[in-house]
């Protein structure tokens, strides 16, 4: 059982909603990531997420946007991302790491070679935005060589039929992107969430997470209701963008009290 | 010249395949929002294309909008002065706005109707395309949205107030490089967060498929235009076809109808910039590598982390790091050459037409005239040779202006 179902099943039996957490490698500046993490772990997140910066990330609000270009900056890239997580295996054995990110970046190391690099690094999965089912089959055939997870995404948009059948390929969790938009846009309709997830059932038994637009307790506890486990990201991005001249340990400590307020929501459930 | 190859070999209308690829590239990189749209825009085209009222209407926008056919216009005084091949003009400028971008706006408009969308959005980088987008949706009484880079904005001021004069919001992009690949990552935001009632109008032959395939299709009646005027007047097919190629639409649209034809060498001239060897250029298909941007899979400037770099080029319009995933196909398969002009040579190449033939083209079709007429110069004069003369060159007489140092008075650029 790969570290991402042994977690959810975990969170599962406990009782609990799963908290997955997303952070720009490199953002604000590259020493800032790797605390940011254990703090994330430490104040009760399961997973987490950390984007791989990439120069036109299509999917993301300006929010996310920005924190790709501040890593950019810092010339933060796919090869020290495996570095980062080489560095966090180093403490934690224990919280499946998920690589979210877009093709390119993988297409020009090489399917296989990244696949490698990720199992050998301690990676657990992979969520590549622009890799919809129909266009990820080869690289998957490279992450299943080394059992990693291929996350898919569903959204509003996907018809049932179609999440079944992507359902049937997916493992660790399926991601349902909450609106039709943007990382942090703020139209969240929970009760659109509650009418797609009832439409698409019971899919595969696999756990559903769901993300795009949650930025606080409220809004991660009202989601969590339909779902095993929330993502939040834009929140934490936004903050630590803003916390650019700021020392390692306050960044930390600021997305972990974020993290910390939006765990003890959850648990309050 | 090289000598005639089995050209006509391939059935070049069985491409894109069912999945959207030619060859190696092309396809649908796009995140799972947006496959709803992009199936329903493949079901509605498949279905459209070969119907007969919606091809009537396509044709009769292109007669009595835009203008069609435009003529194929043999530029003798400028031929002569090369001293080389006959040198024939496919006249795109004479277009209603300007350049070719219409056709496919046009085309694209009706689909937009078909589905019964209220709201049109584009992406622009000189705005040719935004203003034939602005143009189109004003016919229709369509809201129109047009996201232009801010670094473009400020070169094509005029084509901006065009835009706002047709009634479209014209939307500054201050992220990545402000340019043309900028804007179309904030089309594509726009349309995930929209998809229910907003139609995206692309501009080139790129994008996530159908995209590429739809484009060309619109973008046909170039050539089809030009292979039967060359018939008519010369009695033959010409010897080379030359175009410019940014996304590469206007080169598709000249090329697509002659790939079968052996005898007809083809030349797509990508913005060579301050020069290839400079990495300071917008000229994938010379100095790129294959990757994924913008939904497809295509010849890419990047750096060796798979980053997207900034592009350099005198003109907005092929200032874009991709290409069609077409001409990545036609590419390495050898049926097109692809070659780089600098901007010096286009802007020499501007100034020289506009003097010889009294006409002002486009500064991105400045950069097809310039690898014209080097080609010309190795040909007999009864040979032949086809430009696409994409677009008029109105837009960029402050561009030009200003390399001048001369402020034009009364116009306030910034």
């Amino acid at each position: 059982m790969s570290r991402i179902s042994r977690c959810m099943a975990e969170a599962k039996q406990q009782g609990r909603k799963a908290l997955v957490a997303y952070i720009v490698n490199g953002d604000p500046y590259p020493e800032a990531t790797l605390p940011a993490m254990h703090a994330l772990v430490a104040q009760g997140v399961d997973i987490i997420e950390v984007g791989v910066p990439f120069s036109d990330p299509m999917a993301e609000g300006p929010v996310i946007q920005r924190g790709h270009e501040r890593a950019l900056s810092h010339n933060i890239s796919l090869r020290g991302t495996f570095e980062l997580v080489k560095a966090f295996r180093q403490q934690n054995s224990e919280t499946p790491v998920v690589l979210m990110g877009y093709a390119n970046p993988l297409e020009r190391m090489g399917y296989q070679q990244v696949a490698d690099a990720a199992a050998e690094a301690g990676v657990d999965g992979l969520l590549t935005v622009d890799l919809p089912p129909e266009e990820v089959v080869q690289f998957k055939a490279a992450l299943d060589k080394v059992n990693l997870d291929n996350i898919f995404l569903l959204a509003p948009t996907t018809s049932v039929e179609r999440a079944r059948r992507i359902s049937a390929l997916a493992s660790g969790f399926l991601y349902y992107v909450s609106l039709k938009g943007v990382t942090g846009a703020g139209h969240l309709d929970v009760d659109a969430v509650k009418a797609k997830l009832e439409e698409f059932g019971e899919l595969t038994g696999l756990p559903m997470c769901v993300g795009f637009g949650i930025k606080d307790a409220a809004s991660a506890q009202a989601v969590a209701r339909l779902a095993d486990g929330v993502v939040i990201g834009s929140v934490l991005v936004d903050k630590m963008g803003s916390m650019g001249s700021a020392s390692t340990d306050d960044i930390a400590a600021a997305v972990g009290e974020i993290a910390g307020s939006i765990r003890a929501g959850l648990d309050s459930l | 010249m090289t000598k005639s190859k089995q050209y006509s070999a391939v059935d070049y209308s069985q491409f894109p395949n069912a999945e959207g690829y030619f060859g190696e590239f092309g396809g649908r990189f796009v995140s799972e929002t947006l496959i709803h749209a992009l199936e329903e825009l493949e079901a509605i085209y498949t279905k459209l294309k070969d119907d007969p009222d919606f091809q009537a209407q396509f044709d009769k926008d292109l007669a009595y909008y835009v203008g069609r056919p435009s003529p194929l216009y043999h530029a003798e005084r400028w031929s002569r002065e090369v001293g080389g091949a006959q040198i024939y003009l496919k006249r795109e400028d004479l277009n209603h706005t300007g350049a070719h971008k219409v056709n496919n706006t046009i085309g694209q408009a009706l689909l937009a109707k078909f589905t019964g969308k209220r709201r049109v959005i584009a992406e622009t980088g000189a705005g040719q395309h935004g203003v034939a987008s602005a143009t189109v949706a004003a016919r229709l009484g369509l809201e129109c949205v047009v996201y232009m880079g801010a670094e473009d904005v400020k070169r094509q001021a005029l084509n901006v107030y065009r835009m706002k004069l047709l009634g479209a919001e014209v939307v500054p992009v201050t992220s990545g490089s402000k340019t043309l690949k900028d804007a179309l990552n904030e089309a594509m935001r726009d349309w995930s967060t929209n998809v229910d009632d907003t139609f995206y109008i692309i501009g080139t032959v790129a994008g996530p498929h159908p995209y590429p395939q739809l484009v060309r299709d619109f973008q046909s009646v170039i050539g089809r235009e030009a292979r039967a005027q060359s018939l008519e007047q010369t009695g033959r097919l010409p010897d080379a076809l030359v175009a410019c190629v940014g996304g590469g639409s206007n080169a598709i649209g000249l090329f697509h109808p002659f790939l079968g034809d052996d005898g007809v060498e083809m030349y797509g001239v990508e913005a060579g910039g301050e020069g290839v060897a400079t990495g300071r250029h917008a000229a994938p298909l010379n100095d790129g590598v294959p990757g994924v941007l913008h939904g497809n899979r295509t010849y890419l400037m990047e750096d060796e982390n798979g980053q997207i770099i900034e592009t350099h080029s005198v003109s907005a319009g092929l200032d874009y790091p991709g290409v069609g995933p077409e001409h990545a196909w036609l590419k390495d398969i050898g049926r097109v050459n692809y070659v780089a002009i600098n901007d010096d040579e286009a802007l020499t190449a501007f100034r020289k037409l506009t003097r010889t033939e009294g006409i002002m083209p486009a500064l991105e079709t400045s950069h097809a005239l310039a690898y014209a007429e080097k080609l010309a110069a190795t040909m007999r004069p009864d040979q032949h040779i086809v430009v696409n003369l994409s677009g008029r060159g109105d837009k960029d007489i402050l561009t030009v202006a200003a390399l001048d140092g001369i402020t034009v008075d009364g116009v306030n650029i910034s």
